[in-house]
């Protein structure tokens, strides 16, 4: 619920309303609002929570929190591109420690 | 640390261990308040990295599992009703009210949509002006200010068929409040970055003095967390309490300026009841006098609904850090993921599900193994 996921801004819109931006996050895109980094601009890193820009991050601590979020197979879950009827449970995990 | 390269390094997670180990001279009992660090302490075995003397107590940060009983009963009857569309962050669907979750409304014929962002509830009411949106706004001050947002959008927009049924809480009074108990035993606390990220740390020293209790802000990855226990060990072996920043990378003393200036305009302090806690004062908020038709809880009546916890469920004792999840003698029996007690099972953020899915049970459960011939 609090984890975030560091993009990069690839184009910043304003639709009069709030200023919005799309975002890569490793390959998937998503649209983002900018709001609160203001003085954000296209080809910085912020990390995103539900939707929104926080806070900046330099590149290489982007790329490395992103490649570990892949390795653990919780990007997709973060970015919310799991269909509603899946959210189940992980399997419970085979290795018992005695 | 400075390059996060470094970091799933193993090399250096036992170099870190080493020094824990070596400045460790008797127990410690160090709470992590953050869920997404107890996850990432149980999925990583930084548990069994650390001395025997080190004691991690997993705090109450989870959004999910704190969100009172009440509350999910107000969702689950605001999102049966006709006409509505009720929209939320998809890991409040699984968590069982006092008969039923949102899931079953879901399937019952109630309208119920997972979204991603809140941004996503307030498009949902200008394409459905016949409809009336309700977005369960729930988190820290992580999600707060994506809530703010929406809340704040939708009364520019002039929509008058769009509300947010609120549960915000905060990280220092919960802080605060585990400090005021008299059976309290954190000697020091592991701040949770994101939190953080938005709100900067002005708020923490005042606390770190008053209780005599370091705080120290870190992240997520495994590394982030060791270092954090380490620099609190540090402090504790010393005699130190103060706050310290082992997040530079995205934390600022300051936070998100942009953020916390609308949060103060959106939302207003208010006393929170927190799931298997009780009520701590001043510890949550509410959308202030001026979003107050944005209310849900205002425009459906839903005052009447009074819900008292299940006995059998001892999430409360856990999200304190009296017990551990292995304690109750439902862990892993009767209270499983797949059934769950209480919210601590539910959400993958969860203490208790964090220790199941991770291996901390002691019997694995018979599992029926289908061979395909």
């Amino acid at each position: 619920m609090c984890l975030a996921v560091p993009g990069k801004i690839v184009e910043i819109s304003d639709d009069g309303m709030v200023r919005m931006a799309k975002l890569d996050f490793g390959g998937i895109q998503k649209q983002v609002c900018l709001a609160y980094l203001p003085d954000a601009v296209v080809g910085d890193y912020a990390i995103v929570h539900v939707g929104f820009a926080i806070s900046r991050i330099d590149e290489a601590s982007a790329q490395e929190t992103l490649r570990h979020f892949r390795e653990l197979g919780l990007l997709e879950e973060e970015l919310g591109e799991i269909p509603d009827d899946e959210y189940a449970p992980p399997p419970p995990c085979p290795v018992t420690y005695q | 640390m400075k390059y996060l390269t470094e970091f799933r390094d193993g090399a250096i997670a036992q170099k870190l261990a080493a020094e824990i180990r070596q400045m460790t001279t008797r127990h410690w009992a160090i709470m992590e308040v953050c869920g997404g660090q107890t996850h990432s302490i149980m999925r990583n075995g930084i548990d069994q990295l650390l001395p025997s003397e080190i004691e991690l107590i997993h705090g109450p940060g989870c959004p999910v599992c704190v969100t009172p009983l009440e509350m999910i009963d107000k969702a689950l009857a605001i999102a049966a009703l006709p006409n509505v569309i009720f929209c939320s962050f998809g890991d409040m669907l699984r968590v069982p009210g006092s008969d039923r979750d949102l899931f079953r409304v879901k399937s019952e014929g109630g309208d119920v949509r997972v979204v991603y962002s809140p941004l996503d509830a307030v498009q949902l009411a200008v394409q459905h002006p016949t409809k009336q949106v309700v977005f369960f706004g729930i988190g820290f001050e992580t999600t707060a200010p994506a809530n703010a947002m929406a809340v704040h959008l939708a009364k520019k927009q002039g929509l008058t068929n769009f509300s947010m049924l609120v549960s915000h809480v905060l990280v220092p009074p919960a802080i605060d409040a585990i400090m005021r108990s008299p059976t309290n035993r954190v000697q020091a606390f592991l701040a949770a970055g994101h939190v953080n990220s938005v709100m900067g740390f002005w708020q923490y020293p005042p606390l770190a003095s008053q209780h005599r209790v370091p705080i120290v802000i870190t992240g997520f990855e495994p590394l982030d967390v060791l270092e954090g226990i380490r620099r609190c060990v540090r402090q504790l072996e010393a005699g130190e309490h103060e706050v310290e920043n082992a997040y530079e990378r995205v934390v600022t003393f300051d936070g998100n300026r942009a953020a916390q200036a609308l949060l103060e305009e959106v939302f207003a302090e208010s006393d929170r009841a927190w799931r298997g806690i009780g009520v701590i004062p001043r510890s949550g908020w509410k959308l202030s006098d001026a979003y107050a038709d944005y209310d849900a809880e205002n425009r459906f009546d839903v005052s009447d609904i009074h819900t008292h916890e299940s006995p059998e469920c001892r999430s409360g004792e856990v999200l304190q850090g009296a017990i551990k999840p292995t304690d109750c003698p439902a862990f892993g029996k009767q209270c499983t993921p797949r059934t769950p007690f209480g919210a601590t099972m539910v959400s993958s953020e969860g203490a208790c599900a964090a220790y199941f899915n991770y291996g901390r049970v002691v019997q694995l459960e018979r599992v029926r193994v289908r061979v395909h011939a």
